[in-house]
């Protein structure tokens, strides 16, 4: 593939090439796809949505951006180096500058250890500094995450949902991270909280210079954070390019679907009528459909999408999409 | 099927000359709890007509579920007890007997859940599962128990319903699962259907065929819905009337669109406010301040206030759910004083003033 210009001129923090991801069934009688052949760059500074329904593999990418879980084929590099190729030590070092936060905080914090103690972990487990030191580190990234001093003393349990995602926020950045992954970050929130916690993303991506990978299912949420988006249908990238782009001129008909299937809080007046409502379910990724996955559910499709695998091709400067027809225009709902 | 009972006891707080089907008043649930009995919800007055899709909004711990299963009478161990009246076609279903409520539920008035998969038995059929309900309320026959079950399925849209009938929930997808309940909670064809975020587990795309069934179904059959849900894209897709409650209180009640463009309550406008949308909008997003006050912890007066930005004197005072006009309600003394923003502030300002005239 040829990379965009403007992509040239800003070295990618990540640079993610024809990665697959493959599992066993528990059965072990058959492997499952999870990720089947992506390629693409997260730019240093920006935040790179990634969109998908259940089972596309979003997760898993998410996952393999950090190494908690090694690809199958291709590659991943962090800063143009491989991070499979370092020594252990070095790897160990090396996983500080990339992390990962997940939905659930409940699940990522101890419920018998204060926050403060929490957050100073991963300090201790990095060995930074003395103990004051750390201690004083750990304090400052409670505050920057808008958590008052007495948080620290507190536990899990006497905290809301919000306030503790502030936490594993404020743990993730304590070892000083270039890039984090976010998966589902704001999913588990109420909506009130919401905004305030994708709103703290923002601040602390100014402040420090952070990179973020966004996956979620929640396409607001994803065009109101990311400056580029790509959108996942089992396991694979089926479109990929600026948020704007891609919200308001999709070319994919899946993305089409999608966003037409969101249920938007608009008055009945200005609300679109005839919306896009996709017929089944999506396939197993055990055994996806041959040539483009999304035919048995596209409703364009023609046996050509059924004979061959569609082409990844930048159909506009820096708007990537895999469909035979994209370039036709009575695909579009403009 | 329909609504055949006698119109002989007026029903109270009817809305426009025609009887509700449900009108709760005064409802307030009550729980033990290791610290005391707990005031969950209380002042709960609204109503359903035939026939109108209702949604139930508000963030967790609101009420919003406890509503709803206060009205089947199905609450959980620790439930203290209740105030008020749940008038269902002029029955109060608060002080019916458990052997009355057995005959409402499934047949008058059903249920549908999130998840399920933990409303279906994993042992049983769908079929089976299904024709149960249909045979615990009515006399007929297997054969013809069985040919209604297909019929239903394939109302709801499962695709070649004759194999799927014999299949058990896990063979189901997630779904088809919703498909199914859908299906045994219509079978005997309710008059009123209770959703409780039927569509929150499910994706997007599928999210999109549920909801559109159940807006089908409820115009063909003129079944109530009342769709309980932290959603407000699927209250304004799936519903015509919006009730927003706030910590165990109703606080506002409109047409959705009247809602979504002029919400008269500062915290509707607020929730409303803190939505990202689909568009892309990189600029902070408004959010409301603080957290919603725990059961323990109510204050007096309105309970939204320590979280307003338009608290005053007077606050303070217990707010009354008042009439603002036009079968409009709201729990807020400065509504008409207050021009408070919906969900097309700055982007759209002119087509947000050509709905509100229309």
């Amino acid at each position: 593939m040829t990379a965009a210009s403007a992509e040239q001129r800003r070295e990618p923090i990540v640079s993610v090439r024809d990665l697959q991801v493959r599992f066993q069934t528990s059965d072990r009688r058959a492997t499952v796809k999870a990720v089947d052949g992506v390629n693409f760059d997260v730019r240093r500074g920006e935040t790179f949505g990634i969109i998908g329904e259940s089972g596309s593999g979003k997760t898993t990418i998410g996952r393999a951006l950090v190494f908690l879980l090694n690809p199958s084929a291709g590659a991943i590099l962090h800063d143009g180096i491989d991070p499979t190729a370092l020594s252990r030590t070095e790897f160990q070092n090396h996983r500080r500058d990339y992390q990962i936060i997940f939905q659930d905080p409940n699940a990522a914090l101890n419920p018998r250890m204060t926050i403060l103690a929490s957050v100073l972990e991963p300090l201790e487990l990095a060995r930074v500094g003395s103990r004051a030191e750390r201690e004083r580190q750990a304090r400052e990234a409670l505050e920057r995450v808008g958590l008052p001093q007495e948080f620290g003393e507190r536990y899990p349990h006497q905290l809301s949902g919000g306030q503790k995602q502030r936490v594993v926020i404020a743990r993730a950045l304590t070892l000083k991270p270039k890039l984090i992954v976010c998966d589902e970050v704001v999913a588990a929130l109420d909506m009130s909280i919401r905004g305030d916690v994708l709103n703290l993303f923002a601040d602390l991506q100014r402040d420090l210079g952070l990179t973020y990978v966004f996956i979620t299912h929640d396409l607001a949420v994803v065009s109101h954070i990311s400056e580029r988006v790509a959108v996942m249908y089992l396991g694979q990238f089926v479109e990929l390019g600026p948020t704007e782009e891609v919200a308001e001129r999709p070319l994919h008909p899946y993305t089409i679907a999608l966003l037409s299937a969101e249920p938007r809080p608009l008055p009945s007046a200005m609300r679109q009528e005839g919306r896009i409502v996709l017929q089944g379910e999506v396939p197993s990724p055990i055994d996806p459909p041959s040539g483009c996955r999304f035919r048995t559910r596209c409703p364009h499709a023609q046996p050509l999408c059924t004979e061959r695998v569609p082409e990844w091709r930048e159909l506009k400067s820096d708007h990537w999409v895999a469909c035979h027809f994209a370039d036709r225009p009575n695909f579009s709902p403009n | 099927m329909e609504a055949g009972q006698p119109a002989q006891r007026r029903a109270e707080g009817a809305r426009d000359g025609a009887r509700p089907l449900l009108s709760v008043r005064g409802l307030g649930i009550r729980f033990k709890t290791t610290q005391g009995i707990w005031q969950a919800t209380r002042r709960i007055d609204f109503d359903i007509a035939p026939g109108e899709r209702v949604g139930i909004v508000g963030e967790s711990g609101c009420g919003k579920t406890i509503t709803g299963l206060s009205i089947l009478r199905l609450l959980p161990g620790n439930f203290a007890g209740l105030d008020g009246k749940i008038l269902f076609d002029g029955v109060d279903l608060a002080s019916c007997s458990a052997r009355q409520m057995r005959a409402i539920r499934g047949k008058r008035i059903a249920m549908i859940f999130q998840e399920p998969m933990s409303a279906l038995d994993p042992v049983f059929t769908v079929g089976h599962q299904i024709a149960e309900t249909l045979r615990v309320h009515s006399n007929i026959g297997q054969e013809e128990a069985r040919a209604k079950t297909l019929k239903m399925l394939r109302r709801v849209g499962i695709a070649s319903p004759e194999r799927r009938i014999d299949d058990y929930p896990h063979q189901l997808s997630g779904g088809m699962r919703q498909r199914v309940m859908i299906a045994a909670s219509l079978i005997c064809g309710p008059q009123l259907l209770i959703a409780d975020e039927p569509t929150t587990a499910l994706d997007v795309t599928v999210q999109a065929q549920i909801l559109e069934l159940l807006r089908d179904i409820s115009e063909t059959s003129k079944t109530a819905l009342m769709l309980i849900t932290h959603d407000l894209g699927v209250v304004a897709e799936t519903c015509t009337r919006m009730i927003t409650m706030y910590a165990g209180e109703v606080i506002e009640d409109a047409s959705v669109d009247e809602a979504l463009v002029r919400p008269l309550h500062p915290y509707t406008s607020g929730l409303l406010r803190s939505l990202p949308h689909l568009s892309p909008r990189h600029g902070r997003l408004p959010s409301i301040p603080g957290r919603v006050p725990s059961i323990a912890e109510m204050p007096a007066g309105c309970r939204f206030r320590a979280r307003c930005a338009h608290a005053t004197k007077g606050c303070e005072a217990e707010q009354k759910l008042q009439d603002a006009g036009g079968g409009r309600r709201v729990r807020c003394h400065r509504f008409a004083e207050l021009n408070l923003p919906g969900a097309l502030h700055p982007p759209d300002a002119p087509a947000a003033a050509k709905v509100a005239t229309q």
